[in-house]
């Protein structure tokens, strides 16, 4: 199995992790991810003007790429996920797709299929296949996974999992071997890009979250997004935060080499 | 040749606002038959239908065509006029140029040219109208009510005051229903089991009442005044008749950890049991999934210590088919499930509750006694967070909830924030709300008393996540007016959720063929003029099955379905819809095509005798169609190879007519 993969930026610095648990893994669970070419950053918020072109066109052209190859895209940052997705629901649209294209100088027409890397677990490799391929499996580990907010919504548009009673992620530790922790705030927001102007208010959005994981008993947070992550750990989250990458890559033996 | 009149209605300016009413009587009056041809401002008034008998004795009509509103507003109407000049009623027709006409168009050209055309047809088709005459069918003087609520409590009851025998199928082993569950009622504050539970009683004594609980409807057939229905009585393994209802069986049943669904799950009962106190039949049942003697045969306590011998673990269910000249609907509602609204976290904490819950935790029959504690430490909560709209109003979230207004939620909710200040003036009682809907006689007193009087925060906003956090609910929301986030650690949440009908109307409405609106709620006849029958004849509509009902209305409604069906069971005969399917016995062979396609089974063959040209005589099988059963659907008509099925009244030459006519 081959797609076509988007890294986006922060996972070539800050978040290595994600990326290279994320290549690691699926070579153990047999899917080749090959890397869009001269890929450019996702714009890391999907900005709702209707006439703003410039910061979805790198979306576009990642897309079209993987569609002239044939392949469907995976990404596993949860903010490029939500850019990209959200860029090609836009382009289903034809007048705003034939703005974008006139300004590219190609067509592309929104069919590329989009795979967040969870997804791709779920519906492409499935969840139980998964689990056959655990060779350490994570047992008794309390994991409370961490949807953040733009993981799965708009729902409309992400279609990957209910946006207030999500169990993809849940899904996901039970196939790894581990308990997931259930708790209320694990969608809901970390305080995002409010970090940079208001810290006090990212900083009370990020302990919700934290003390809330932490109380039901969480010994560790998962999460696919690195602008979640920092958010959690500058703050003092208790207990340690990880990506879920990392752990599937834990699971599958693939971790050190 | 007939001899036409034609009656053009202006109704209003409904029609002549955008149809030329004059130019439409003016051109009909060139038709091939067409005799009178007159336009007037209220066809169906007093004067209007004067008008028509008076051209009828004077230009010796035969036929009538009337361009006016929908045939299903006032065929009926006109019919009855042709009567009353003296005409078969069957040789009236109506074209519709209001519905599909006049309010569809705005362009007067193009709706006056589609009006004449409409016209036309109808023209066209009373000139092949024969004289129709209905048949007479006998009424079963006994009425069938589906469901023990309140509604259907009170339709029996008032069924049975006039005399008639009516029989209550109940699906639970008690009739009573969700009021039975309530603690209050709002706006008067009386108890809801002081008010109910004399009711059920009188249902238990009436001589003219039959109550078949813990059964369930498993057939109907037949029509209006002769219904046949099938209902399945199921194994409750306790002779009814002999059972006193003393308990001693549920005290000694060593089974004792069954959810008690009279009390929501939030306590158990035992295997074999009795719903609640007053309940109607008093007698127990034994629940077979949990009864360790009916599923492994290892028990029999119950038999042993019951003195009536009223055990029986060998009861098998029965059905009881039984005729009904009506049938009333009277199902119910249940709250949604909680599922899909895990940002209210009701599936993470116990003390996340429906209202209805909240009824039982308030209710001295509950599970606290009628003490208000919450479920996961049973104790007494100071904060209380009720959110209103649960799943009610949610067109964004059509997937998990419902796009209507569920109705009793702002009142129920207004008594329970009220009652709580009320009896613990100690708790803060926060309300979050869209709007306080409050229409009703005394119910915006009601809530004005509850907001001025006992001091509960009313904050206009929806609460977007509650997360239970230690002993405390955190519970966020926003204040619109102020323009505020809201957080509050709440001891208990309370949500109003939406209701919906119960499960089993659904299949229900199969069986009757009575139709139902895409959430499931039954359709009325007329949604202002015949709200409680359902436009299947004979079968009529009571409570909250067709639509959101609080109290007083679901007993309003409940009388008037019961006056309707009074006014059906004193007839002695119905006449019957003449319109329906004739068989050709000359043209048909047999073939059976009719019967396989006929819905209603009013098909049967017999073997009848015809001379031939030669003067044999030959015995062939021909199609009868029992016009008591058919429903004049027109499936035969175009199933039968041989064009020997024709429909009365919508012959295929009449409606060939009709085409040509329009296509002309």
């Amino acid at each position: 199995m081959k797609f076509s993969y988007y890294p986006g930026c922060t996972l070539k610095n800050k978040a290595k992790d994600l990326d290279e648990y994320a290549r690691k893994s699926a070579l153990a669970l047999g899917v080749e991810l090959e890397e869009i070419e001269n890929w450019q950053c996702c714009g890391g918020v999907f900005t709702t003007a209707k006439d703003e072109i410039a910061t979805k066109l790198s979306s576009v052209r990642a897309l079209k790429q993987a569609q002239d190859k044939g392949y469907d895209l995976v990404t596993v940052c949860s903010a490029c996920h939500n850019v990209i997705k959200q860029t090609n629901f836009a382009m289903q649209d034809e007048e705003f797709a034939s703005k974008v294209n006139n300004y590219n100088g190609e067509v592309y027409d929104g069919s590329t299929k989009v795979y967040h890397y969870l997804e791709l677990l779920r519906d492409v490799i499935g969840f139980d296949k998964v689990k056959e391929k655990v060779v350490n499996p994570l047992k008794g580990k309390k994991i409370a996974p961490y949807y953040g907010c733009l993981l799965l919504r708009p729902n409309g548009v992400m279609k990957m999992d209910d946006p207030e009673n999500p169990k993809i992620m849940e899904d996901f530790i039970r196939a790894i071997g581990a308990d997931p922790v259930y708790y209320a705030n694990r969608n809901e927001c970390c305080g995002g890009y409010v970090a940079l102007e208001d810290a006090e208010q990212a900083k009370q959005s990020s302990n919700r979250v934290s003390n809330n994981a932490v109380n039901c008993g969480a010994e560790v947070i998962v999460t696919a997004c690195p602008l979640c992550k920092y958010n959690l750990v500058k703050n003092g989250s208790k207990i340690p935060v990880i990506y879920f990458t990392e752990l599937l890559a834990e699971a599958l033996g693939v971790k050190e080499n | 040749m007939q001899r036409i009149g034609v009656f053009v209605c202006w109704c209003g300016s409904n029609i002549a606002g955008t149809v030329d009413v004059k130019a439409v009587a003016e051109a009909l009056k060139n038709e091939p038959g067409v005799v009178y041809s007159a336009n007037y401002q209220y066809m169906c008034s007093q004067a209007g239908q004067n008008m028509i008998i008076e051209a009828v004795k004077e230009h010796k009509l035969t036929g009538i065509v009337v361009c006016s509103c929908s045939p299903r507003m006032h065929e009926a109407t006109f019919r009855k006029t042709a009567e009353a000049a003296g005409l078969n009623p069957y040789m009236v027709e109506i074209a519709n140029i209001r519905e599909q006409c006049s309010w569809v168009h705005k362009d007067m050209a193009t709706g006056t040219e589609k009006a004449i055309i409409l016209g036309k047809a109808a023209v066209a088709k009373v000139n092949l109208n024969a004289p129709l005459t209905p048949g007479e069918s006998p009424v079963t003087k006994r009425a069938l009510v589906i469901g023990g609520g309140i509604a259907g409590i009170q339709t029996a009851l008032d069924i049975a005051e006039a005399g008639f025998p009516v029989d209550i199928v109940e699906k639970n082993p008690t009739i009573g229903g969700k009021m039975a569950q309530l603690d209050k009622t709002f706006p008067t504050l009386d108890c809801a089991a002081c008010i109910l539970t004399p009711k059920m009683v009188d249902v238990a004594q009436h001589e003219k009442i039959r109550i078949f609980s813990y059964s369930e409807v498993e057939d109907v057939t037949g029509f209006v005044g002769n219904f046949d229905v099938k209902i399945k009585k199921r194994a409750r393994f306790v002779k009814e008749d002999v059972c006193t209802g003393c308990g001693a069986c549920v005290e000694k049943c060593p089974m004792k950890k069954i959810p008690n669904e009279f009390n929501l799950g939030m306590n158990n009962r035992t295997a074999i049991y009795i719903p609640f106190a007053q309940a109607v039949p008093k007698v127990a049942t034994i629940d077979a999934n949990a009864c360790n003697m009916i599923k492994n045969g290892k028990c029999g306590i119950c038999s042993k210590v019951c003195t009536a011998g009223a055990i029986d673990y060998t009861q098998k269910d029965e059905i009881i088919s039984e005729k009904y000249g009506a049938i009333v609907v009277a199902t119910g509602f249940n709250p949604i499930s909680m599922d899909k609204f895990d940002e209210f976290a009701y599936n993470q904490s116990k003390d996340v509750i429906t209202s209805l819950e909240f009824e039982r935790l308030t209710n001295a029959a509950g599970p606290t006694a009628g003490k208000l504690l919450r479920p996961s430490d049973l104790e007494h909560p100071h904060t209380i967070v009720f959110v209103q709209c649960v799943g009610s109003r949610c067109a964004s979230c059509a997937e998990k909830g419902k796009e209507y207004c569920s109705k009793i939620c702002c009142m129920y909710t207004a008594k329970h924030a009220m009652l709580t200040r009320d009896k613990y003036p100690d708790t803060e009682v926060y309300v979050f709300y869209i709007d306080v809907r409050t229409p009703g006689k005394n119910f915006d007193e009601f809530y004005r008393r509850a907001v001025e009087e006992y001091g509960v925060k009313y904050i206009k906003g929806m609460v977007g996540k509650v997360s239970p956090e230690g002993k405390k609910l955190k519970v966020q929301a926003s204040d619109l007016l102020n323009n505020k986030q809201i957080k509050i650690d709440a001891d208990l949440v309370v949500l109003a959720a939406a209701i919906e009908p119960d499960k089993s109307a659904r299949p229900l409405a199969t069986k009757l063929t009575a139709s139902m609106d895409t959430n499931d709620f039954f359709t009325e006849a007329h949604p202002k003029l015949r709200p409680v029958e359902s436009p299947t004849a004979g079968v009529f509509l009571s409570g909250a099955c067709q639509g959101p009902k609080d109290i007083p209305e679901t007993v309003s409604q409940a009388s008037a379905a019961a006056a309707k069906v009074i006014g059906l069971l004193v007839k002695d005969k119905l006449k019957g819809n003449p319109c329906v399917a004739r068989s050709n016995e000359l043209m048909c062979n047999g073939c059976s095509s009719c019967e396989r396609v006929c819905p209603y089974g009013a098909i049967t063959y017999e073997d009848k005798e015809f001379r031939m040209p030669d003067r044999t005589t030959k015995v062939r099988r021909i199609a009868k169609v029992n016009p008591a059963v058919c429903q004049g659907c027109g499936a035969c008509t175009v199933a039968c190879p041989s064009g020997a099925m024709d429909l009365q009244g919508f012959a295929n030459n009449q409606i060939m007519a009709e085409v040509d006519a329009i296509c002309k």
